[in-house]
């Protein structure tokens, strides 16, 4: 469980990181501090009991989509299918931002929620292929087995492609940074415009557990798991990650949130197509 | 320990499966459904069955989410928010499927179930695969591909620019 624990702390990491990067490293802290003693927003004809489980949910989600990513050997539920599961735990954040979208009865909310399940699937089949194809590449969808089939050459070498999907497609599942359009300005916040005080902070707090969780798992699937020279197996997957989920927090800070209609044409006639004949190449290649 | 798990699952499944025809909002009973679905998917984790129950899990997200977008357009009362109910033609309704599961049930009691010839597979996920694909296995990947590029050209075509320009002067 120690693993889970490690995720929870660079997901909160993660969101100092990016307070630095803005210069105030501690202002996260202080926003967690004063959403906690915050009163909750209350709004007519809430369907309370569906909000609180769209905002629960979410860090749920990242908690278990966590426990089946390894550090070194070391994971929480060593499962011969983890690559699924946590496919399967991503998909699970579709459901928390249209709940927390719908749940609270405000329109802006519910606009937010219904462009993150139209944009859903246009992320998630390129994920899926990037998934696929590593998985194709180590014939095993054990995530500590894709690790070790990456002796000598890391899948994110032989199979750029991919790689760069996954970041793309990962960051876009916990819509961030350039993807965050359903919470984003041009909706005065969107899901996030009704949630107010602990409910907020919770929301939040799962969107990072999410990226976390996304950056860890990149580590086995494309750069060679633990592999490393001197430091033990766990404490090479550990700053692998830390580098991974440092890159998505700069992302964000640099680049501008796409226009919707752009990141969807480019979503389907770019990643999906580029995905496909990178399964292709490897599928080819391994057979 | 797993006999209580299941039980737990299966009162659970049935209970959501029931709220499903209770509640009185279209998300609800989206949502009711899904997790009786998910439920499933965990009875399936408890008989070792893996890929299948996280399957389960992963595609009914997937597609009770898709289903909402469509089942809150269609409906008669696309709020959602306001009362419904999913009740139709109740008497009919209800001779179909008390009909239905008195057939289930009784297959359950009369077929006489084939003893378990051998032992389960060291990986389930590669026995499955053997026996639905197996020697089709070519067929399927031509399919697989074929459906997909169906998908995106159905979207293609469906999208209000897609057949006649790609710029964004003309919307």
């Amino acid at each position: 469980m120690v693993e889970v624990l490690v995720l929870g702390v660079l997901a909160v990491a993660a969101a100092s990181f990016g307070g630095a990067l803005a210069g105030r490293p501690a202002e996260p802290f202080r926003e967690a501090a004063r959403l906690l003693t915050t009163q909750r927003r209350v709004t007519a004809r809430a369907d309370v009991l569906l909000a609180r489980i769209g905002v629960v949910s979410l860090p749920v989600a990242a908690a278990l989509a966590a426990l089946v990513v390894p550090f070194g050997d070391r994971v929480a539920v060593g499962t011969r299918v983890g690559v699924v599961w946590f496919n399967a735990m991503e998909v699970v954040a579709w459901g928390s931002v249209w709940l927390a979208g719908w749940g609270v009865n405000s329109a802006f909310g519910l606009v937010g929620g219904y462009r993150f399940l139209v944009q859903g699937l246009a992320y998630e089949l390129p994920h899926m292929f990037a998934l696929v194809t590593a998985s194709l590449a180590a014939h095993s969808l054990d995530l500590r087995a894709i690790g070790h089939a990456q002796e000598g050459l890391w899948f994110a070498v032989w199979m750029p492609v991919a790689f760069a999907v996954y970041l793309v497609s990962a960051a876009a599942m916990a819509f961030w940074g350039p993807f965050d359009h359903p919470v984003g300005d041009d909706l005065a916040g969107g899901v996030l415009l009704e949630l107010s005080g602990p409910d907020r902070l919770v929301f939040l707090a799962g969107r990072y557990g999410l990226l976390a969780a996304a950056s860890a798992v990149a580590v086995p699937l494309f750069l060679g798991g633990g592999a490393g020279p001197l430091l033990p197996a766990w404490l090479w997957s550990l700053l692998k990650t830390c580098a991974v989920l440092a890159l998505l927090v700069w992302t964000r800070r640099r680049l501008p949130v796409l226009r919707m209609d752009r990141a969807m044409t480019v979503a389907w006639t770019v990643l999906i197509p580029a995905s496909v004949l990178q399964a292709l190449v490897v599928a080819i290649v391994v057979v | 320990m797993e006999a209580v798990a299941f039980w737990v699952l299966a009162v659970a499944a049935v209970g959501a499966g029931i709220a499903v025809f209770v509640v009185d909002s279209m998300a609800r009973a989206t949502f009711a459904l899904l997790a009786s679905f998910l439920c499933v998917g965990g009875e399936l984790l408890l008989i070792d069955l893996h890929y299948l129950g996280v399957l389960i899990v992963l595609m009914m997200i997937m597609e009770m989410l898709v289903m909402a977008v469509f089942m809150v357009m269609y409906m008669m009362n696309p709020a959602g928010l306001m009362p419904m109910t999913m009740l139709h033609n109740r008497r009919g309704a209800l001779a179909v499927s008390g009909a239905a599961f008195a057939a289930l049930a009784a297959g359950v009691f009369t077929v006489p179930w084939p003893r378990r010839a051998g032992r389960p597979p060291r990986d389930p996920t590669v026995a499955l695969g053997e026996a639905i694909m197996g020697p089709k296995m070519l067929v399927m990947m031509v399919i697989g591909v074929a459906i997909l590029a169906t998908m995106i050209a159905t979207v293609v075509l469906a999208a209000h620019r897609g057949r006649y320009d790609g710029g964004d002067g003309t919307r």
